[in-house]
């Protein structure tokens, strides 16, 4: 995949971008999901809409599935090329000095949240996908609350929901801030921008945090 | 003030070179990094060893010669300075310093401290000029007005020393920096916009060839440059680079 | 073989550089690709020259011993370029450019040579800016300019202060767009060891690759030396740690005079050596003299307290303080010439009013400055009623604006404050006037071996006005040396590549090889560095900001023993095959332990003061420097015969038909 785009910029650039669509569905499933808090009924609309909806299902799924796939490949790739860069390392190497921890260590943070996705894929997209196509059941437009809340009886799920969520929070503070600049938007708006972009960094994983806990101790 | 040195020793660019432990004594704080390397090098060269080469040249910090990584940042622990105005007074009894060269693919060691950093050579031959004669023939300085906000950006981005800083700090050994301070310097000035299509896929052609590292934002390199270059500039290239490439 | 002629053309002053460039011979462009030149130096002489060239067509090969051409040392210089633009409107010209140069210089330099400097003044700026070199502007867009030591005059042109960075960042690029077209090959990490000659003419080098200690041979059609000058002889200087003479000497020992080795430029503003360790000065620009005072306390006693640390200058009153340059020169007060600046700060020092430990600093104060522009600042601002700390704030501001990256690389030195303290400066070695002696036409003695910037003598004469060096290394480059060098060039178009085994090229390999080996194989009993400091020593105290007969005799025959001793006992650790800091050094200081000495006799021959030379016995009661026109209005150009001190002076006289010699007065 890194040979397609081939100059330096333009692969910062298709990062940055993907980075941002991403950013743009954590939204919208946050949304979704804060339902299943306050509302349970519009929960399960909503998740019927998205899991039955044809535009949902055979456009915005294959983009988003895509999206997920070249961000991660893409990231692996730049990662490995960006190793080779330097051949030998420090002895000593102070980046504390000069950049934050979660700008230096975007593959581990991403990579966490790779591992996540098999996760969670395992427990909701793969037993929807059985459930649909595979055992073909009729549709249930008000299964979804009680399968989702199922999921966080467990406390070790829960527990590595939470891990992850935090891993996400890692990476969104740099990295949404960090696709502006790459897309050439350094400006004088930028501070406002970076504020936006912690504020949402620290509160979307928390609420995703605040939905698992939340679900973990209503089962309980 | 005494202190332990740990400094990379390698005789040339196909030897394999090594960390040394030196201790020093009598280094004043008044002494710039590279007189303390001076000292010891006199005591070296006494002893009959051979002394530690390391490249320097205008010791006032802008000839952009003196690169050393110095306990895991380039220039050593100070902002906006080069090594050569890093004092020892940064620094305190007892200390111990990790010397090494400037690391990257693209700057291979010469000998010991000293690294080729043609590779920065290469990316301005490849477009960072204006390609006008040089024949006298040129219209009047004043004929062309330049916003003064747009004269000093692009003054501010024309400061850079190409010391390398920015690629050694950057965890990735990126030259973005470095590059779109050029690229950037012409973008903001008429005299630049001719050629400017050209001049940003070309310079960026050739960083890439040399095999520097991406760009991921860290901002390591603004924070080292001892010039203090913007990461603004970067963001510049980056849409300097996307719009000449979509006019293809 | 040597050609010691001016040639310089005959006319009217005004119109000789016109004329002489429709007289001189071209050379086709078909032709001129047959035809190779060999730049030493990368400089903004070196640079601009090498650009210029191949641009026209001639095949050029660069040699710098630095990484990249961009770090010759033309990239330090601070304040600014000269150019009689009279954009200001203060009524300058090209005849007030050259009137100032030439004053500034002390009647000693070349007329015609001067004006025609001033000439192409105006057409550097526009190359520049057509270059996309960011020089400093105004709200209006246009450029700025700023007002330089020694003239009446707002001519000088400048991007913050790193205005020879900028520059040379210029003329690299347009060095850069001829390596992409594979006009100029480029050797880096190269030092020239030896001028080649071959029927008497300039044909190559031998140069050692400093990476891989290889000695190579490059062949030419001709050589410009654009090497810089030879501050460094004094150790202690402004200039970079690799400057150095070697190539200059080397076409001295094959042929070319030396010009008025003796006129040095000793630099006003710099900061005062700190300890035995110093390695280098550090200039700040002159352009400070602009908003700076001058200063050192009246009363011995607080010179002493303030060196002790009892007493802080800021604590001593308007009264309490002694404005010297100011007292002296009412009419240029802190921007008097260098020269006449830095012999007042010695002189102060030397009666015992110095202000920091060593006893050899004077004050430059910017709280007058901060205040003056303060009250402006407030006043355009709408602010009729500021306060004191207001306009201290808004004024800092202004000052910051101007001079922020000298105030910050001060207090990164000294670890002062000069905002809040007035800052301390001595004093320092800076540029050489002298150099390789040269015709109108930029050649030395030797035919087809050319000399442009620091490395020649032409145009500064005894003395360099502030922001003069930049305009005069590009003046050469660009709009002088590309052509005139096309006259000597125009007899070439048939001679075909100049081959590198000819008996002349062996004989200076071996000469550099054998040089090589004597000092790798010396007893080894002091580093480079010990003779080094000891030279500079002698040459500080003997041949520096002040001579005397006496001491310039010692200076000869310390300089000779101290060379003896070097060649016997020098210590080169290593090989000489691969990358050696201390034989490059080695080398270096072996040439200016020779240089020293004809300095030194040069300047013991010449009776009089002039300009950066000032002879003790030859002053004023007042102190001030005594010309004699009658005898010494000549350029002293030294032909080498074995032994330095045996150097055979030649004279050029000099005419002045467009100017009036006059004592210099800055009163």
């Amino acid at each position: 995949m890194g040979g397609l785009i081939k100059s330096s910029v333009a692969k910062k650039f298709a990062m940055a971008l993907s980075g941002l669509f991403l950013v743009l569905f954590l939204a919208q499933h946050f949304t979704i999901n804060f339902t299943s808090v306050i509302a349970p009924d519009t929960f399960n609309e909503l998740s019927h809409f998205m899991g039955t909806n044809f535009l949902v299902q055979a456009i915005l799924q294959p983009v988003l599935i895509f999206g997920v796939c070249f961000h991660f490949i893409m990231g692996f790739v730049l990662e490995i090329h960006n190793r080779k860069a330097r051949a030998i390392s420090y002895v000593k190497y102070n980046g504390s000095a000069n950049s934050s921890w979660m700008s230096r260590n975007m593959i581990y943070s991403g990579a966490v949240i790779l591992a996540f996705l098999a996760l969670h894929f395992y427990d909701f997209w793969v037993p929807e996908l059985v459930h649909k196509y595979v055992q073909s059941h009729p549709e249930d437009p008000t299964r979804y609350y009680e399968e989702t809340i199922a999921k966080f009886e467990s406390p070790v799920r829960t527990g590595l929901y939470v891990i992850s969520f935090i891993f996400l929070m890692l990476h969104l503070l740099h990295g949404f801030a960090s696709s502006f600049q790459s897309v050439g938007w350094n400006n004088k708006y930028s501070k406002g921008i970076q504020g936006f972009t912690k504020a949402f960094a620290i509160i979307i994983p928390l609420g995703f945090i605040f939905i698992a806990v939340f679900h973990y101790i209503n089962n309980l | 003030m005494k202190l332990t040195l740990k400094i990379w020793r390698q005789e040339n660019a196909n030897a394999k070179g090594k960390m040394v432990t030196y201790p020093i004594d009598g280094v004043e704080g008044d002494m710039s990094f590279l007189e303390m390397l001076d000292v010891l090098n006199e005591e070296l060269i006494n002893k009959g060893e051979e002394p530690v080469e390391f490249d320097h040249d205008c010791r006032e910090g802008i000839c952009g010669a003196c690169s050393l990584q110095i306990n895991g940042e380039p220039h050593g622990p100070d902002k906006l300075v080069t090594t050569c105005q890093l004092h020892m007074r940064s620094f305190k009894d007892g200390d111990t310093i990790v010397i090494e060269p400037f690391r990257a693919k693209a700057f291979p060691v010469v000998k010991d401290l000293i690294v080729d950093r043609g590779a920065f050579d290469r990316i301005q031959q490849a477009g960072g000029y204006v390609s006008v004669n040089t024949s006298g023939n040129t219209i009047d300085a004043n004929s062309i007005p330049v916003n003064k906000h747009d004269a000093d950006d692009s003054f501010a981005a024309a400061t850079c020393i190409g010391c390398g800083a920015c690629v050694a700090a950057c965890k990735n050994a990126s030259a973005m920096l470095f590059t779109s301070a050029k690229v950037s310097q012409y973008a903001l000035l008429p005299q630049g916009q001719v050629e400017a299509t050209e001049r940003v896929q070309n310079m960026v052609r050739q960083m890439d060839l040399e095999g520097f590292g991406n760009c991921s934002n860290t901002g390591a390199c603004e924070i080292e440059c001892p010039k203090g270059i913007s990461l603004e500039n970067i963001a510049r290239m980056n849409r300097e680079y996307m719009s000449a490439t979509s006019k293809g | 073989m040597s050609v010691f002629e001016s040639k310089i053309p005959e006319g009217p002053l005004k119109d000789k550089w016109t004329k002489h460039k429709n007289d001189i011979n071209l050379v086709n462009p078909a032709n001129k690709r047959n035809i190779d030149v060999i730049v030493i130096g990368t400089g903004l002489a070196g640079g601009s020259a090498a650009a210029t060239l191949a641009e026209l067509g001639y095949n050029v090969k660069t040699f710098c011993y630095q990484d990249s051409p961009r770090r010759a040392h033309s990239i330090a210089a601070q304040g600014g370029i000269n150019a009689s633009k009279n954009y200001q409107g203060d009524g300058d010209s090209d005849y007030r450019l050259f009137y100032d140069t030439v004053k500034g210089g002390d009647y000693r330099s070349r007329e015609a040579n001067v004006y025609r400097l001033a000439e192409v003044s105006g057409n550097i700026i526009d190359q520049c800016v057509a270059q996309g070199v960011p020089f400093a502007r105004e709200y209006g867009g246009l450029l700025d300019n700023r007002s330089f030591g020694g003239v009446l005059v707002s001519r000088t042109f400048y991007a913050k202060g790193q205005t020879g960075q900028q520059l040379l960042l210029g003329a690299y690029s347009a060095m850069n767009r001829q390596i992409n077209r594979g006009k100029i090959q480029s050797f880096n990490r190269h030092e020239m060891m030896d001028l080649v000659l071959v029927d008497g003419k300039a044909r190559g080098i031998i140069a050692r690759n400093m990476v891989t200690g290889e000695i190579e041979r490059h062949s030419a059609h001709a050589v410009v030396l654009a090497s810089g000058g030879y501050g460094n002889v004094f150790f202690l200087s402004t200039n970079a740690m690799g400057s150095n003479v070697m190539a200059a000497w080397r076409a001295h020992r094959r042929g070319a005079y030396f010009a008025n080795p003796c006129y040095t430029q000793i630099h006003p503003t710099c900061i005062p050596v700190s300890g035995e360790h110093q390695s280098k000065l550090t200039l700040m620009s002159e352009s400070l003299r602009n908003d700076g005072r001058i200063w050192v306390p009246k009363k011995k006693e607080d010179a002493i307290a303030i060196r002790e640390g009892k007493k802080k200058p800021t604590e001593l009153s308007e009264e309490e303080r002694d404005y010297y340059l100011e007292r002296r020169y009412p009419a240029f007060g802190n921007l008097v010439p260098r020269d006449v600046a830095s012999r007042a700060a010695k002189e102060r020092c030397d009666a015992g009013f110095g202000v920091n430990k060593t006893g050899e600093a004077v004050f430059l104060d910017f709280a007058s400055a901060i205040k003056r522009y303060g009250k402006e600042a407030a006043f355009s601002s709408g602010n009729k009623n500021a306060s004191e700390a207001e306009i201290i704030k808004l004024g800092k501001e202004v000052v910051e604006a101007k001079y922020g990256n000298l105030f910050q690389m001060y207090q990164k030195i000294v670890d002062q404050n000069p905002y809040e303290t007035p800052m301390m400066i001595y004093p320092a070695v800076h540029y050489t006037m002298g150099g390789l002696w040269v015709d109108y036409n930029l050649q030395t003695t030797i035919p087809g071996c050319y000399a442009a910037g620091e490395a020649n003598f032409s145009d500064h004469g005894a003395n360099r006005l502030g922001a003069s060096a930049l305009m005069q290394g590009l003046a050469d480059g660009y709009f002088v040396l590309p052509y005139t060098i096309g006259d000597y060039l125009s007899k070439d178009i048939r001679t075909g590549k100049i081959p590198t085994d000819s008996p002349e090229f062996d004989a200076a390999e071996k000469d550099v090889k054998d040089k090589i080996s004597k000092l790798m194989n010396a007893s080894g009993k002091h580093s480079v560095d010990y003779y080094h400091k000891k030279l500079g020593k002698i040459m500080w105290n003997k041949c520096g900001m002040a001579r005397n007969a006496q001491g310039l005799q010692e200076a000869l025959d310390e300089i000779k023993e101290l060379r003896e001793d070097f060649w016997a006992n020098v210590k080169v650790p290593g090989a000489a095959e691969g990358k050696n800091a201390e034989l490059e050094k080695a080398g270096r200081v072996a040439d200016f332990l020779e240089l020293g000495e004809l300095f030194a006799k040069d300047a013991l021959h010449r009776n009089e003061s002039c300009g950066g030379h000032f002879r003790e016995e030859y002053q004023t009661e007042e102190g001030e420097a005594l010309r004699d026109d009658e005898n010494f209005k000549y350029v002293a150009a030294w032909e080498y015969k074995g032994n330095p001190r045996d150097a055979q002076l030649h004279k050029e006289e000099l005419d002045f038909k467009n100017i009036e010699l006059k004592t210099r007065s800055y009163k």
